[in-house]
């Protein structure tokens, strides 16, 4: 990760008299007491998710106390039908919310990005109100609304509500990348006798696309670990992963979901290092 | 789904500009902005209002005929029983603030300032990169560390110290969102120290400040927006939240999350009274938004 991410970063180049303010001089007393708190930060950030990592291999059930490493809990999880089950819902319902919001956030952002028009600001402030409202109200919202208008619940409709916030996670990452587009091109193709849905296909979109994927993977995950819009929205049957770990660990500490964190920790952990390194990358552009 | 009809009413379907008679003109705006929009306004905006509508019926239940009636259950938030579950959320909200202002601020200090300029990026990325992994996993692993028999009193009993009794109580709680939230924090100060006019610092040294003053003088007022930013963030998602207080706060925590969850989904159900919880909740969160753009925006101009 360090090698990769190096001579990529833009800050390299830059003069390194910023880097070394005379704030050296001021103390070194000062310096070395704040990195060595910064490191304590960083150990307190990794800590929890090492130590549940480091028991899904522990062979005692109950007591925190090392008794042997074993994979009982891994075979246990794959066996598991119900876990198994709400991890196929819980893909299923990211993948199709991710999807939609795909198509709807890009034209969105492209949208906000191209015109002005009157009321634009209450649009984005909609549009972007679910990066900031508790999820509990959106869950609640959703759930009186499809009630008033009669729809049942089912899987789908966690879809339908899910794709309200990765909306605005897609069209952020998109806008951030649009900012940076030289909008020239774009002209140039219109010009040369492109239609604007050819110079939106092929000029536009490849450029848009490490911030299309960086938005969908933060947005896949986000779903993927959506307890409460999901509980409110889901109708019998059509439990998700977060809801069936939930219902577990509040009763008690269950080493067969400690196995579990680590496949999902793994997968994010992935997701994440894709995404931050197509942002790397578009940003040294 | 005949409520996908109404979208006229909307405030936000793109308005077609009345000076040009071409069609064309208005085709580019609906077919971008379109879509999203109507989403939005079916899936978020309708339901805003219709939670809104409801909140004015006291007693409602699933079937009902709804006749707005009153402000009772507004009113009901009111009552001794319910002003400290609010009091409770707003002290963990409050409380989660201040440690992760504490913790947060030296962390994006160091980063921004006193870390080699060409590991800056990676470092900020590698605070944050535990974001990614699912909030409810990271509450569990506080679980695993904090309770009775767990990973903390093991390590301190194996060194002759008495255990801790952390777990079910507002600490624990406390602890579990700090470390939730902490990134944002960091994450914000950061985008603001990083702004900070270091030759102000030289220069106030150079004018014989000690570090402590210029700090408070210097620092602290210059990254203002920064601050109050990153604790508005914090404060909203801590007041929101729900499965730190469910899984680390045991029943004597109950939060105003978990008090609308209960209208909904719990033995004695009250749709009413959740959904004027759920408008409160919106509402607050919709001022302290529109009150922040304002003074940042005021903030940044000179």
């Amino acid at each position: 990760m360090t090698e990769s991410a190096k001579p990529l970063d833009p800050k390299t180049q830059s003069p390194d008299e910023e880097s070394i303010p005379d704030m050296s001089n001021e103390s070194r007393f000062s310096l070395s007491w704040q990195t060595l708190f910064a490191g304590a930060m960083f150990v307190f950030m990794y800590l929890p998710i090492l130590i549940l990592m480091v028991y899904s291999f522990n062979e005692s059930a109950y007591s925190a106390g090392w008794e042997g490493f074993t994979l009982e809990w891994y075979r246990k999880l794959f066996g598991d039908p119900r876990i198994l089950t709400a991890l196929r819902n819980s893909v299923t319902v990211a993948l199709c919310a991710v999807g939609v919001s795909a198509i709807l956030g890009t034209l969105m952002a492209v949208g906000l990005a191209r015109y002005q028009f009157f009321g634009k600001k209450l649009y984005q402030g909609i549009a972007y109100l679910p990066l900031i409202v508790p999820d509990i109200a959106i869950a609640v919202a959703t759930l009186v609304f499809l009630a008033a208008v009669g729809i049942g619940l089912s899987l789908w409709t966690i879809v339908a509500a899910h794709i309200v916030f990765c909306l605005a996670y897609i069209a952020i990452a998109v806008s951030t990348r649009l900012a940076d587009l030289d909008k020239h091109l774009e002209e140039a193709a219109l010009d040369l006798g492109a239609t604007p849905v050819q110079a939106f296909l092929q000029v536009l979109l490849p450029q848009l696309m490490p911030g299309i994927v960086s938005g969908c993977l933060i947005a896949f995950v986000l779903s993927m670990d959506d307890l409460l819009i999901s509980s409110f929205t889901a109708g019998a049957g059509a439990t998700t992963l977060p809801m069936e770990i939930f219902s577990r660990i509040r009763t008690a500490v269950k080493p067969d979901i400690n196995a579990l964190s680590v496949i999902l920790i793994t997968v994010s952990g992935i997701l994440a290092f894709v995404a931050e390194s197509l942002r790397y990358r578009s940003e040294q552009r | 789904m005949s409520v996908s009809t109404k979208p006229p009413l909307s405030p936000n379907s793109p308005p077609d500009s009345g000076k040009t008679p071409l069609g064309q003109q208005w085709l580019g705006p609906v077919a971008l902005l379109g879509p999203a929009g109507l989403w939005l306004v079916v899936l978020l905006v309708l339901p805003t209002l219709v939670i809104f509508e409801i909140s004015l019926v006291p007693d409602i239940v699933p079937g009902m005929k709804v006749i707005p009636s009153g402000l009772d259950n507004y009113l009901l938030a009111f009552d001794p029983l319910y002003i400290k579950v609010i009091f409770r959320s707003l002290f963990f909200a409050l409380g989660t603030t201040a440690l992760c202002l504490l913790l947060g601020f030296p962390v994006a200090y160091w980063i921004a300032i006193l870390a080699p300029s060409r590991w800056r990026n990676l470092l900020l990325m590698g605070f944050v990169l535990p974001l990614w992994t699912s909030s409810l996993l990271r509450a569990y692993a506080w679980v695993t560390i904090l309770r009775p028999t767990g990973v903390l009193n093991t390590v301190l009993g194996s060194i002759g110290l008495p255990g801790l009794e952390l777990i079910d109580r507002p600490s624990a709680v406390l602890i579990g969102m700090s470390y939730d939230f902490l990134p944002y924090m960091v994450l914000i100060l950061y985008s603001s120290l990083e702004k900070l006019d270091r030759q102000l610092l030289e220069a106030s040294a150079d004018l014989g400040a000690t570090p402590l003053e210029t700090f408070w003088k210097i620092t602290v007022p210059q990254t203002a927006p920064g601050i109050a930013a990153g604790s508005l963030l914090v404060f909203i998602s801590s007041l929101g939240d729900f499965v730190d207080p469910e899984l680390l706060g045991g029943t004597s925590s109950g939060t105003v999350a978990r008090l609308i969850y209960n209208q909904f989904l719990g033995q004695s159900p009250n749709w009413g009274f959740g959904s004027a919880l759920s408008t409160i909740l919106i509402l607050v969160v919709s001022v302290s938004i529109a009150l922040l753009l304002k003074y940042g925006d005021r903030d940044t101009q000179p």
